[in-house]
């Protein structure tokens, strides 16, 4: 199912406003929605999914302007951030739930083969009868999955589907999702603030900030295009040094770098930790260093160009200089942007 | 783990002197205050043998009394739990101008004195009130009848059942509500399937409470009564009545009967959070981390 959202608004006296977002999601395919905590991302997924509705802007599924299909008959599959389960129905009640209550009339014996379809699906065939609170969050995760799924939805939504896991469970489950998506090919949404899981698991990534999309595109595309320095400061560790742009080029201390197309003025220069070495002659911005830190697989440099700007970089663990040493910072990849 | 020394308590705070004064504290006050006018009660109500404690009970206007008490709790209750329902669904699940106000209002009849709310009930039933002579034009009775001790009894317990429903309603928020809705399920089968089963511990507390209070209201019913023997004094007022005509063993035996429902509606609660305490989790254990078997490896 194609899902077409037409600048679509939401307004709210708090702060998780949607100010006109338009976008195409292909049949099939696997969208995150990037952003910071307030950016509208869990908006927009709540309006898709019928549980609130937009003020302005029409949102389609296909060629069906779903905009005001209330949630029961939308038919898309939800699973909510701290998972929503019935507590008081078993795993398998749970997940029948959806068959039970449908306008489509099933017999007892289909759902209870669906569930055992599903609970394969998920893994969790022998849970079938325990509680949501006997348990574990990653298991709830999955039974929340299968209970959404268990309707036939034409699209899966998922709410910061692993926030409330421990990292480990959270890339087991990212990389299980992803084979569950490819198996069942279900056109899935889902929010995230962790830009890593949406690097991880998406086809595409929608970043938002403020309610508005700031950029989209593949994983590949945001990482290595990001469209301005919010971008490259959301989805990593980012240096950013202030510069003044003449003439096409973004002067620091005393270094140009290039600036193609960026009106002269103020400017800033964005980039990666693991984009900088630390010389001890030649070229590169002067700096001295203020710290090391010493981490298993490499050490985090700290240091301070001449005209007082903090720098962190990133340096084997054989880096042999220490505090107060006199050197250059040569930048790869700078990314040259108009101050903000 | 090292040993302590003597006189040293196990934990801050947990000196033994300083625990058995306080527990000391608790129980005197407990035994005085609860458990010996309780005694006081059943001893006084056999106190002529139970020959006479029968008769008493046997009383017409005893009888009448306590029918009268069960008919107003039979309509109050019910009533007020749909209230209280509807009013917990409507504060905790609905966001609307005056939600602060409304929550407040609710909360009244607790502060103010039962007294007062017969006095108000006087003033816009009573003949001299609001709706006194539109009321008898129509030949309803409301005072010193049976609506007037409801309505009364009514608003005395009216926040009994959204107060308990309240608290729980907000923590659960509407997560649960809206993942029924999205898997397709009507509004009524939501509030059967999943509000309501996972409130109704707290529902049942409410209603428990509501319960022994509607049939133990004095001071608003015995305002909009009028306190007419065999006709409108409910179990409470007639108990009072009896003790007036100096009849003490008699007052006790239909205080015992007040105070035996009592004991009755707790061991129900008791015993029907037991039966279920094995299945159901409080929904507050399950809104939180997750605290309960490691995670086995997909």
């Amino acid at each position: 199912m194609k899902i077409r959202l037409d600048n679509v608004v939401k307004e709210f006296e708090t702060f998780r406003a949607v100010h006109g977002v338009s976008l195409d999601i292909d049949s099939g395919e696997l969208v995150a929605l990037l952003g910071p905590s307030g950016s509208g991302k869990t908006t927009i997924l709540r309006m898709v999914a019928g549980l609130e509705y937009a003020d302005a802007g029409a949102i389609y599924f296909g060629d069906e302007n779903a905009t005001d299909i209330p949630v029961r008959e939308r038919g898309v599959g939800f699973v909510f951030q701290h998972y929503a389960l019935f507590p008081h129905m078993t795993v398998g009640e749970n997940i029948a739930f959806g068959m039970k209550v449908s306008k489509i009339k099933r017999s007892p014996q289909a759902i209870a083969a669906r569930v055992k379809e599903l609970l394969d699906l998920v893994q969790l065939s022998g849970l079938k009868d325990r509680f949501p609170g006997q348990i574990s969050g990653g298991q709830r995760q999955r039974v929340a999955l299968a209970r959404a799924l268990a309707v036939d939805p034409r699209v899966l939504l998922l709410d910061e589907p692993f926030g409330a896991l421990d990292a480990n469970v959270r890339r087991d489950l990212r990389r299980w999702l992803r084979k569950i998506h490819d198996e069942l090919g279900i056109t899935t949404l889902f929010v995230t603030h962790d830009q890593e899981e949406a690097l991880d698991l998406a086809d595409r990534v929608v970043i938002l900030n403020k309610g508005k999309i700031v950029q989209e595109g593949t994983p590949e595309t945001v990482c290595r295009s990001p469209a301005d320095a919010f971008v490259m400061n959301f989805l990593g560790d980012a240096n950013r040094l202030e510069a003044e742009i003449r003439g096409g080029k973004a002067h620091v201390d005393g270094i140009a770098f290039e600036a193609d197309g960026i009106a002269d003025g103020s400017g800033q220069i964005l980039f990666r930790p693991a984009d900088v070495t630390w010389r001890e002659d030649g070229q590169g911005i002067a700096a001295s260093i203020v710290r090391v830190i010493d981490r298993p697989d490499s050490r985090r440099v700290l240091a301070m160009t001449r005209s007082g700007q903090a720098v962190e970089f990133d340096t084997a663990p054989e880096f042999p200089h220490r505090r107060g040493d006199a050197g250059f910072l040569d930048i790869r990849r700078p990314r040259v942007y108009a101050a903000a | 783990m090292a040993h302590h020394g003597k006189g040293k308590p196990p934990r801050v705070g947990d000196h033994p002197l300083f625990r058995r004064a306080l527990l000391t504290f608790v129980l005197v006050l407990v035994g005085l205050m609860i458990v010996a006018p309780l005694v006081v009660i059943g001893v006084e109500a056999f106190s002529k043998g139970v020959a006479y404690f029968g008769a008493s009970i046997a009383d017409p206007d005893t009888r009448h009394a306590i029918m009268l008490t069960v008919i107003t709790a039979l309509i109050a209750v019910p009533v007020n739990t749909a209230f209280g329902v509807a009013a917990a669904w409507a504060i905790t699940k609905h966001d609307f101008p005056g939600k602060r106000l409304l929550t407040v209002i609710i909360e009244i009849p607790f502060s103010v004195s039962p007294i007062v709310a017969g006095v108000a009930y006087l003033f816009v039933f009573g003949l001299q009130g609001l709706f006194g002579h539109a009321l008898q034009a129509m030949e309803i009775k409301i005072l010193f009848a049976l609506p007037g001790i409801v309505l009364a009894s009514m608003f005395v317990t009216a926040p009994f059942v959204a107060r308990e429903l309240i608290p729980l309603m907000q923590a659960q928020g509407r997560d649960l509500e809206e993942a029924a809705t999205s898997l397709g399920a009507s509004g009524w089968r939501t509030f059967f399937s999943v509000t309501l089963p996972n409130i109704k511990w707290a529902l049942l507390y409410g209603v428990v409470l509501c319960n022994s209070r509607v049939m133990g209201e004095f001071g608003a019913v015995s305002v909009v009564s009028g306190n007419i023997r065999g006709q409108t004094n409910t179990l409470p007022l007639h108990i009072e009545l009896l003790y007036h005509d100096y009849n003490a063993a008699g007052s006790f035996a239909a205080a015992s009967i007040l105070a035996g429902l009592a004991i009755v509606t707790l061991v129900v609660k008791v015993a029907l959070e037991r039966q279920g305490a094995g299945r159901i989790q409080r929904p507050s254990a399950l809104a939180g981390a997750d605290t309960v078997t490691p995670e086995v490896k997909p």
